[in-house]
């Protein structure tokens, strides 16, 4: 509920941040002098969901609000925060949603158990096919 | 009255329909055997009237009829020609419409043709495909009309979403339902398998085309898509893994893996049940992608709670179809053999290896595409996107570009890796030294380092199984196969070279600035005013410079306003170069400094991407691959025809 309050919060904030963007973002359009450090912001960006948009990440996207969070992105990074701070700071604030890049928590870790599972039945019908000989289906 | 007419057209086509599945089942039992002689033309009637249905729906969107509901809400009188018309399938209705179309057309051509299955397969199969369109005629005539009147009929139309009024994009989904709808012949010829347990090398060689044209289809479908994100979008991204995206990734995955099993079966009579399942699981997959994409569900959980009867509807087809087919999968598989054994070092293995990574991968995507729902219905939102999908597919997929080097130099039913070991030194020594090579130049990341080493070992691995043959006698489908797998390297190349290459500039500059990204230099000439038929633009005209002393060239990146509906997009320009692509976008005005007036900067996006173009040029190469195969195997199919042909009227001769 209250994650729910602050995405609502946060879309009927779209409009004022677009009006301040110009003042109040000013690396949406500007990149971090240091190569290094743009491309650390850059990878971190690609990884962030554009709140407003559909399907789009922050590094994609003309939206008011992927501006603001480019600028703050590469703010912190050129101040010397390190990327996951930086994710981990915008999931306390936007919830998990903001993230490309699921956190293994109690309600994500099905996506990290399927490839697993996924290897397992793999290997046991690779197996059943080639293994002993006997196991070949008729 | 064209769209009385079009709506009349399409209530024939589905009790046509209707009758087919009927006549279809009872032409399979002992007394109803003569009613099965009426299949094949009510199969063929049925089709037409769908296509007639739909070019009803192409007249009233050329003429912009706004009295009919569908065209007033996405279709606009001030639109250029092309647009209106392909505006008649860019919306929900109009969509669903082109798909009962194709499939009844697909359905009534094989009706038409096909003849070497036994009879009582072809009935079965008819049956089966009368069963799927029957479903969806329902659900385009119950919960979706597109032929509806609207009175009092507006003066003017909504419009068309400008970012769909791309040529690109207008022939992008027509592409991708042909490549859907011919899944369903697939899935069709599945179940009529089922039914009469009629599995082996005929069944294959019937389906293949239908498989192989689908596929075709797909992969244009899929690399025109990604083209398309890439330059309209305006911020070079070629792959989002977006929900989208991953609906027709989903039926090619299937559908790769359909063509191979279907080759196994049909040269080997082998993988029975296997390839019976993914004909299936591949058109279940369309199904699933048209779900996702046309209930709204995509958007939120929500967004389908709040207009639930389409997605329900479409959900209780889902269940229907899928259910049902794998509970006739579940009675009948026991009683389909699996065939012809084969040891574990063979072309048999190695397509099974194949097989199954594919689907690995296709289980990835599916799992990652539905997990969000899953969390959404339990109450907290989570996405999904390339950090989990690129590393998780990888998983499998690089496994499966090292046997796909090996397999198709591996012979039938058994080998031994040293016969085919020399020839493999070399591409072996490609990966090995370009691996070296991307170590030195450093700072690849390690998915684009495998992409480029592997991507030049299979290039060369790929063209192998030419070693030897007399070229202009080798078959068209070995040299389909060569061409698609080289294709396959290319795009991986290109990918790879895209992710680990890219310079990225984003600058505010004044007229006359120049500046650098990679080995190109930009000047910003002028920006100026432009107009089009529908929008106004400001185009920026840039002169750009191969390293010191190359060519001048003209690149023209335009931000368009658009006024029905209105809205802004940037239209990219590009300059292709055999070694890649610069690509230029034009942003607005550059924010004033320090709060002083606006001092005539202009925003530029610029990147230099190497060699990103082989993405889709890999993508075509695939489909072209596609297409020889497809051709050689018609081809041959119509000789033996032919043949057979001559040999009975032969026999006739000498009988009198």
């Amino acid at each position: 509920m209250k994650r729910i309050a602050i995405l609502a919060g946060l879309l009927f904030a779209g409009p004022i941040l677009a009006q301040e963007e110009q003042s109040s973002a000013p690396y949406a359009y500007r990149q971090i002098d240091d190569p290094a450090k743009e491309a650390e912001a850059q990878s971190l960006m690609e990884s962030l969901r554009c709140l407003q948009c559909q399907g789009q990440s922050i590094a994609d996207s003309d939206a008011p609000i992927a501006g603001s969070m480019r600028s703050l992105v590469r703010e912190r990074i050129a101040a010397g925060e390190e990327p996951e701070a930086i994710r981990a700071w915008l999931i306390e604030r936007y919830g998990d949603y903001v993230s490309y890049a699921p956190q293994l928590t109690a309600l994500t870790w099905p996506l990290f158990a399927a490839p697993a599972v996924l290897l397992l039945i793999a290997f046991l019908l690779l197996r059943r096919r080639f293994g002993s000989g006997s196991g070949e289906a008729r | 009255m064209i769209a009385e007419l079009g709506l009349a057209a399409l209530w024939m086509a589905a009790a046509l329909a209707a009758l087919q599945l009927l006549f279809g089942s009872l032409g399979l039992t002992a007394r109803g055997q003569v009613l099965g002689q009426a299949v094949r033309p009510v199969a063929i009637v049925q089709g037409l009237l769908a296509l007639l249905a739909f070019l009803c729906l192409v007249y009233v969107f050329a003429v912009t009829d706004l009295s009919v509901r569908l065209v007033a809400l996405n279709s606009h009188s001030m639109k250029p020609l092309v647009f209106k018309i392909a505006g008649s399938w860019g919306n929900h209705e109009g969509s669903m419409l082109l798909w009962v179309t194709v499939m009844g057309m697909a359905g009534g051509f094989v009706a038409l043709v096909e003849r070497r299955l036994p009879e009582r397969t072809m009935l079965a199969t008819l049956a089966g495909q009368a069963f799927v369109s029957l479903g969806f005629y329902a659900f385009l005539l119950l919960a979706s009309n597109p032929f509806e009147r609207l009175s009092p009929a507006p003066v003017e139309g909504n419009g068309l979403n400008p970012l769909l009024q791309d040529l690109g994009l207008a022939f992008h989904p027509p592409t991708l339902y042909l490549g859907y709808v011919g899944l369903s012949i697939a899935f069709s010829f599945a179940i009529g398998a089922l039914v009469t347990r009629e599995v082996g090398p005929p069944f294959a060689r019937a389906m293949r085309p239908w498989v192989l044209a689908a596929w075709i289809f797909l992969t244009v479908g899929i690399a025109a898509g990604s083209y398309w994100a890439y330059y309209e979008l305006g911020w070079g991204g070629w792959w989002f893994w977006d929900p989208v995206e991953n609906a027709s990734l989903m039926p090619w995955l299937a559908a790769t893996a359909l063509l191979h099993s279907c080759s196994v079966l049909a040269a080997r009579n082998a993988l029975r049940a296997w390839t019976v399942m993914l004909g299936v699981v591949a058109f279940s997959m369309s199904m699933i992608g048209t779900f996702l994409v046309r209930s709204g569900i995509l958007t939120s959980v929500h967004a389908f709670a709040v207009d639930p009867e389409r997605g329900t509807f479409i959900l209780a087809l889902l269940a229907i179809y899928i259910g049902g087919a794998l509970t006739l999968f579940g009675l009948r598989a026991s009683t389909v053999s699996e065939g012809e054994r084969f040891a574990p070092i063979s072309r048999e293995s190695a397509l099974v290896f194949n097989n199954v990574m594919l689907s690995a991968i296709l289980g990835i995507v599916l799992f990652g595409t539905l997990y969000p729902l899953v969390a959404e219905s339990m109450g907290a939102k989570v996405s999904v996107g390339p950090p989990y999908f690129n590393p998780m597919s990888a998983i499998f997929a690089v496994p499966m570009l090292v046997v796909l080097a090996v397999g198709p130099l591996l012979r039938w039913r058994r080998d031994t890796f040293a016969r085919v070991g020399k020839g493999l030194v070399i591409p072996a020594m490609l990966v090995v030294t370009g691996a070296i090579a991307l170590v030195v130049i450093g700072g690849v990341s390690l998915l684009p380092f495998l992409g480029l080493a592997l991507a030049l070992g299979l290039a060369w691995a790929s063209v192998l199984p030419l070693k030897g043959r007399n070229l202009r006698r080798t078959p068209l489908p070995i040299w389909g196969m060569v061409v698609a797998h080289f294709g396959i390297a290319v795009s991986l190349f290109g990918m790879s070279s895209e992710s680990a290459f890219s310079v990225e500039k984003l600058v505010a500059v004044r007229i006359g600035d120049i500046v650098e990204v990679g080995p190109w230099g930009v000047k910003l000439d002028t920006v100026e005013p432009v107009a089009g038929p529908n929008w106004t633009a400001l185009e920026a005209r840039l002169l750009v410079r191969y390293g010191t002393n190359g060519k001048v060239t003209r690149m023209l990146p335009q931000s368009r306003s658009f006024w029905a509906p209105p809205q802004q997009t940037s239209e990219s320009a590009l300059l292709t170069r055999w070694n890649g692509q610069l690509y230029a976008v034009l942003g607005g005005e550059a924010p004033r400094a320090n709060g002083t007036d606006a001092d005539g900067r202009w925003q530029l996006r610029l990147w230099w991407k190497p060699f990103a173009p082989l993405i889709w040029l890999g993508g075509l190469l695939v489909a072209l691959g596609g297409l020889l195969a497809l051709v050689g195997h018609v081809a041959s199919d119509l000789r033996r025809i032919v043949a057979r042909g001559k040999i009975a009227y032969r026999r006739e001769r000498q009988g009198r």
